[in-house]
C-alpha cells in the first residue's frame, strides 16, 4: 500500500543518485555540472522533505508516526530487522536540517573548492554523506540507524583526509575514525542488550522497544540495572560521535579537512547524531534516572571544559571546533534534564549559526589564501563586508543575545536545567550555574574571534609578503570578497540565525512554544510526564532570562575591551596558563600517547606473544606434531613377521566369537 | 545303525581348526605352516558335511557335498602355487625361515 | 554300534595326528601325520554318507597334495632335524591356551543348540547325485573353478622358471 509518505525513499534516493553520478561520470563532465548536480540533488531532497512535513502536519498528533518499509533485510528466527523509515516530527526535522543546511553548504562548496582538482571526488563523498545521514535520522530501528551511524563515520574519515597527500590530514582522519569506533563499541553493546531485553529493535510500530520497555516497567519486570546499562552504553556511542568528554579529541584535529566539511559534518549534522539518537531513545533515559544524571553532568562539564580551551586557540577553525564541542554539551545538558525538545531546538539553531560561522571563516581563509592563524589576520571588516556582516549575526546568535536564535534555545535549556525535577539529586541549580558561566565564556571567546579577525589593524600584510605555501594565484594585494556562490548561503544562514528562534516561543511572555508542540509526538516525556520539567513561576523565569542576557553582555564586553584593537601583545606567543589551555590540559596528549600508544602497544605485544605465538601456533603445530607422533608409534605394528599377524588375527577371531556367542546366549536362543 | 550326533563332528572340526591355527602361529617352517593351513581347510570340509546332514531338502544336502568338492579344488590350486613360491624363495634366499622374510617391515 | 565304534577310533586318530602335525619337529614326520589325518577323515566322510567326497579326499588330498608336499620337503632338503634353533617365545603357551579356549567355546556353543541328523534320502552321496547338482545348480562355480585351476597351472609354471 503506497502512500505519499513512501516518497521518503526518493528523499534518500536523490543524493544517492548524485553519489553514483559523481562516482562514475564525475571526472568526465565539467566542474560546473558536478557542482550543479551535487547541489541540486540535495536541495531537491530538501523540497521533498518540506512537502512531506506539510503532509505530516495535516495529521492529528497521535498519528504523526508513519512507517514506510522498503525491504525485509534480516529475518533470522526471532531476530527481525527491516529497512524501514519512520516519518515523524523528529526525523523530518532532522531531514530538513540535513538537506537544507547541507544544500546550502553544497552550493558554498562549488565556490570554495573551485580550484581544487579533486572536485568530483569531493562531491561524491559529500553526497554519500547526505545519504548516510538521512539513513541515520530516518531509520525505524537501532540497527539501521547504526548503518547510517557507521556510514557517516566513514564519510567523515574520507572527507577529513580529503587532501590525503599530507600526512597530518590522514592522521586526523584515522584519529576520527578510531576514536569513533570506541563509541561504536558502546553502541553495539547497547543494541545487543536492547534486543536481548526487548526482543525487537524498532522505534515505532506494532512491536517496538519503547512500548515493551514501558510495559515491563509498569509490571515491574524491567531491572533498573539493565535499562541503565542500555542507556549508558547508548550514551557512550553518543559520546564518540558527538565529541563529548572523554572522546572529543578527534574533533579539533578534524579541522584538517576542507571548511565546508567542517561546517556540514562537524557542526551541523554528524556531530548532532548523538543528540538525535538520545532524543529518539528518550524513553530509555526516562526509565533510567541515573543515566540522565550522567548525561547532564557530562554535557555541562564538556561545555565548560571546551569553552576554556577555546579561549586560547589561535587557529580560527579550532576555536569553532571547541565551540561546537561546548555547544553540544549544552544539547546533552538539555536532554539530561528531560528537556529533549529543547535539546533539539538548540540542535536546529546551532546548525544555522555554527554552519554560518564555519562558512564565514572559510570565506576569510580563502580570501587570505588559506591562512588560518588568527594572529595573522585582523582588520578584515572593510575588505570582506558581506562575510563580516553575516558573521556578526552568527556571533551575536551564539553569544545568546536576544532576539537572535541562540538566545532562545540556550535560554530554554538553562531554564529547564534550573527547574528540573527529573534528576535524582536536585543538582539543577548547580548545573545551571555552570551553564551560565559557560555562556559567558562563549560570548567572550567569540568576541575574541571577531576581534582578532575583523577589527583592529591588519596583520596579514606582513605575513602575506612571505607567503609561500599555497600561493597559487601569486597575487598580493588586498583580500577580496568571496563569490556569490559562497556569500548567498552566508546570507541565508544569517537570516535564519536571526529569525529562527521565534518558533521556540518565550515562556515569560507566554508566547507558546510551537517547536516543542511540534516535537511532542517524538520527544514528549512519556514516562516522567511534563511535571518532571518543573514549573517555574514567571518571576523566576524572568530572572533567569536577565541572568542569561547579563552573562552574554558581560562576556562580549570583556572581549570587546581586550580585543577591539586586535591582538594584544602578550598573546603573540603561547605561554603559561594559555599554553595549558591550548594543549587541552594535555588530555589529548595523555590519551593518544599514553593510553593509545604506550598501553595499547603493550597489550598488542602481549597478545601477539601469548595468544598468537603460543596458543594459536602452538595448537596448530601441536596437532601436526601429534599426528606425526601417532603415526610413528603405530608403524611399529608392521613387523613384517607373518606369524605375528596370524597371531593377532587369532586373538581377534576369538574375541569376536566369544562376543557373538554371548550375545546369542543372552538373546535367549539357548535350547 | 544309530545315528551319531552331529555335534561330535562339529567339535572335531573345531579341534582340527584350532590345531591348524596353532600350527600357523607357532611353526617357522613355511611348509609346515602350509600343512596346517590344509588342516584348517579340511576342518572346514568336515563342518560342511556335518551341516549338510542337518538339512531337510536333498538339494541342500547335496549342496554341502558340492561345496566340499570345490574347496578341495581350490586347496589343490593353492598348494601348487604356494609350494612354488616357497621354492622360489629358497632359491633366492637359501633359507626358508619365515622369521627372516620381513621385507614388509616398517 | 559299529558306526559309533568306528567313529570313536577315527576321532582318536584325528586328534592325535592333528597334534602331531603341529608339534612334531621333523617336517617329514609332520607330513606323514597329516596323511594319516586325511585317511581318517575319509572314513568319517563315509559315515556322513558322502562316499564320493571320501573317495576324492583320498585321491586328491592324500594322494596328490601330500605327495607334492613330500616332494618339496625332500627337494629343499629339509629333512634334517636341525630345524631352526628353537628359543622360547611367549607366543607358544599363549597360542596353545587360546586354541584350547577356542575349542571349548565352540563346543559349548555347538552343544547348546543343535538339532539331530535328518533321515537319509536315497541316492545321497553317490557320484550321480553329486554330479547332477554340480552340473546344474552349481555349474557356475564349477566352471570358475576350472578357470582357477588353469591359473594355478600357469602360475606354477611361471614360478618354476629358472630365471623369473
Amino acid at each position: 500500500m503506497t502512500s505519499t509518505f513512501d516518497l521518503i525513499w526518493v528523499v534518500v534516493g536523490l543524493p544517492l543518485a548524485g553519489f553514483l553520478f559523481h562516482a562514475f561520470v564525475g571526472k568526465r563532465v565539467g566542474k560546473k555540472v558536478v557542482g550543479a548536480v551535487g547541489t541540486a540533488v540535495v536541495l531537491g531532497a530538501f523540497a521533498l522533505s518540506a512537502y512531506l512535513l506539510l503532509e505530516l502536519l495535516k495529521l492529528p498528533a497521535e498519528e504523526q508516526q508513519i512507517i514506510s518499509k522498503l525491504w525485509r533485510w534480516i529475518e533470522a528466527g526471532a531476530f527481525k530487522v527491516a529497512f524501514e523509515a519512520l516519518i515523524d516530527p523528529l526525523s523530518l526535522l532532522m531531514a530538513l536540517i540535513v538537506t537544507g543546511v547541507g544544500g546550502l553548504i553544497h552550493l558554498y562548496s562549488t565556490g570554495y573548492m573551485a580550484d581544487d582538482e579533486d572536485y568530483p571526488r569531493f562531491f561524491t563523498y559529500m553526497n554519500l554523506f547526505i545519504v548516510f545521514m538521512l539513513t541515520l535520522v530516518l531509520s525505524n530501528n537501532l540497527l539501521m540507524m547504526f548503518v547510517g551511524w557507521e556510514g557517516v563515520g566513514l564519510c567523515s574519515y574520507l572527507l577529513i583526509g580529503f587532501w590525503y597527500k599530507d600526512k597530518v590530514n590522514t592522521d586526523s582522519a584515522n584519529k576520527a575514525f578510531i576514536v569513533n569506533r570506541i563509541g561504536d563499541w558502546g553502541f553495539t553493546l547497547a543494541v545487543i542488550l536492547a534486543f536481548w531485553t526487548f526482543g525487537t529493535l524498532n522505534f515505532a510500530g506494532q512491536e517496538n522497544m519503547f512500548q515493551r520497555a514501558m510495559e515491563m516497567h509498569q509490571q515491574k519486570m524491567l531491572s533498573a540495572g539493565i535499562i541503565t546499562a542500555i542507556a549508558l552504553l547508548l550514551f557512550v556511542g553518543a559520546t564518540g560521535k558527538s565529541a563529548q568528554f572523554p572522546l572529543y579529541i578527534w574533533l579539533p584535529d578534524a579541522m584538517a579537512g576542507p571548511t565546508p566539511v567542517s561546517a556540514l559534518i562537524h557542526a551541523a549534522t554528524m556531530v548532532t547524531a548523538g543528540v538525535v539518537m538520545v532524543t529518539r531513545c528518550h524513553v530509555f533515559f526516562e526509565l533510567a534516572p541515573a543515566a540522565m544524571l550522567v548525561v547532564a553532568v557530562i554535557g555541562v562539564f564538556t561545555a565548560i571544559f571546551a569553552a576554556t580551551i577555546a579561549l586560547a586557540q589561535t587557529d580560527i577553525k579550532r576555536v569553532l571546533a571547541y565551540s561546537t564541542v561546548s555547544q553540544l554539551g549544552y544539547m546533552f545538558l538539555g536532554c539530561g534534564v528531560g528537556a529533549f525538545a529543547s535539546g533539539m531546538f538548540h540542535v536546529t539553531t546551532h546548525a544555522f549559526f555554527k554552519a554560518l560561522l564555519f562558512l564565514g571563516s572559510g570565506s576569510v581563509i580563502l580570501a587570505l589564501h588559506h591562512e588560518q592563524d588568527m594572529r595573522r589576520m585582523g582588520g578584515l571588516a572593510k575588505y570582506l563586508p558581506i562575510t563580516y556582516w553575516t558573521m556578526l549575526a552568527g556571533w551575536l546568535a551564539i553569544s545568546g543575545i536576544p532576539p537572535l536564535a541562540g538566545f532562545f534555545s540556550k535560554d530554554e535549556i538553562l531554564a529547564a536545567t534550573f527547574g528540573t525535577h527529573a534528576l535524582p539529586v536536585s543538582m539543577g541549580q548547580i548545573l545551571w550555574a555552570v551553564g551560565l558561566l559557560t555562556a559567558l565564556l562563549t560570548a567572550f571567546y567569540m568576541t575574541r574571534l571577531m576581534g582578532l579577525t575583523f577589527w583592529g589593524e591588519p596583520r596579514w600584510a606582513a605575513a602575506h609578503a612571505h607567503h609561500g605555501k599555497d600561493d597559487v594565484h601569486g597575487h598580493h594585494g588586498e583580500p577580496k570578497e568571496s563569490p556569490p556562490s559562497m556569500t548567498v548561503p552566508l546570507m541565508i544562514l544569517a537570516v535564519l540565525s536571526v529569525v529562527g528562534g521565534f518558533i521556540g516561543g518565550f515562556a515569560p511572555l507566554h508566547i507558546p512554544n510551537r517547536f516543542e508542540a511540534f516535537l511532542e509526538p517524538s520527544a514528549g516525556l512519556k514516562v516522567l510526564g511534563k511535571q518532571a520539567l518543573g514549573h517555574l513561576p514567571v518571576s523566576v523565569e524572568w530572572m533567569l532570562v536577565w541572568a542569561s542576557v547579563a552573562a552574554a553582555v558581560l562576556g562580549i564586553w570583556f572581549g570587546w575591551v581586550r580585543y577591539r584593537r586586535g591582538l594584544p601583545e602578550n598573546e603573540r606567543e603561547l605561554t603559561g596558563v594559555r599554553k595549558v589551555l591550548y594543549n587541552q590540559y594535555y588530555y589529548d596528549w595523555l590519551m593518544v600517547k599514553g593510553v593509545g600508544l604506550w598501553l595499547g602497544g603493550r597489550i598488542a605485544n602481549w597478545m601477539w606473544q601469548f595468544v598468537d605465538v603460543r596458543l594459536v601456533d602452538g595448537l596448530v603445530n601441536g596437532i601436526a606434531g601429534f599426528t606425526g607422533w601417532v603415526g610413528s608409534s603405530l608403524r611399529r605394528v608392521q613387523t613384517g613377521y607373518v606369524r605375528n599377524y596370524a597371531f593377532t588375527i587369532l586373538i581377534g577371531a576369538i574375541v569376536l566369537l566369544v562376543w557373538l556367542l554371548i550375545r546369542g546366549a543372552s538373546a535367549g536362543l539357548a535350547r | 545303525m544309530e545315528a551319531i550326533p552331529i555335534s561330535w563332528f562339529l567339535v572335531l572340526s573345531a579341534f582340527m581348526f584350532a590345531m591348524g591355527v596353532t600350527g600357523v602361529v607357532i611353526r617357522r617352517n613355511p611348509i609346515v605352516i602350509f600343512m596346517c593351513i590344509e588342516l584348517m581347510l579340511n576342518a572346514a570340509n568336515l563342518a560342511f558335511l556335518a551341516f549338510a546332514r542337518q538339512q531337510v531338502q536333498l538339494g541342500a544336502q547335496a549342496a554341502g557335498q558340492v561345496y566340499t568338492i570345490l574347496v578341495m579344488a581350490v586347496a589343490a590350486a593353492e598348494v601348487a602355487i604356494g609350494l612354488g613360491i616357497i621354492v622360489a624363495i629358497y632359491r633366492l634366499r637359501d633359507t626358508i625361515n619365515v622369521d627372516e622374510m620381513n621385507l614388509l617391515k616398517f | 554300534m559299529f558306526g559309533q565304534i568306528l567313529f570313536g577310533i577315527m576321532a582318536l586318530v584325528i586328534v592325535v595326528t592333528s597334534i602331531g602335525v603341529v608339534a612334531v619337529r621333523n617336517p617329514v614326520r609332520s607330513a606323514l601325520n597329516l596323511v594319516a589325518n586325511f585317511f581318517a577323515l575319509a572314513v568319517l566322510y563315509l559315515l556322513l554318507y558322502a562316499q564320493f567326497v571320501a573317495a576324492v579326499q583320498v585321491i586328491v588330498y592324500a594322494g596328490a597334495i601330500m605327495v607334492l608336499f613330500l616332494f618339496t620337503i625332500m627337494l629343499l632338503n629339509l629333512g634334517a632335524p636341525a630345524e631352526l634353533a628353537e628359543r622360547f617365545e611367549w607366543k607358544r603357551p599363549i597360542t596353545w591356551g587360546l586354541a584350547l579356549l577356542f575349542v571349548i567355546v565352540l563346543a559349548g556353543g555347538v552343544f547348546a543348540r543343535l538339532g539331530e541328523a535328518q533321515p537319509v534320502p536315497d541316492n545321497i552321496g553317490t557320484v550321480q547325485m553329486v554330479g547332477k547338482y554340480l552340473f546344474t545348480d552349481w555349474v557356475y562355480p564349477f566352471e570358475l573353478t576350472s578357470v582357477l585351476l588353469l591359473i594355478a597351472i600357469v602360475g606354477a609354471i611361471v614360478m618354476a622358471k629358472r630365471r623369473l
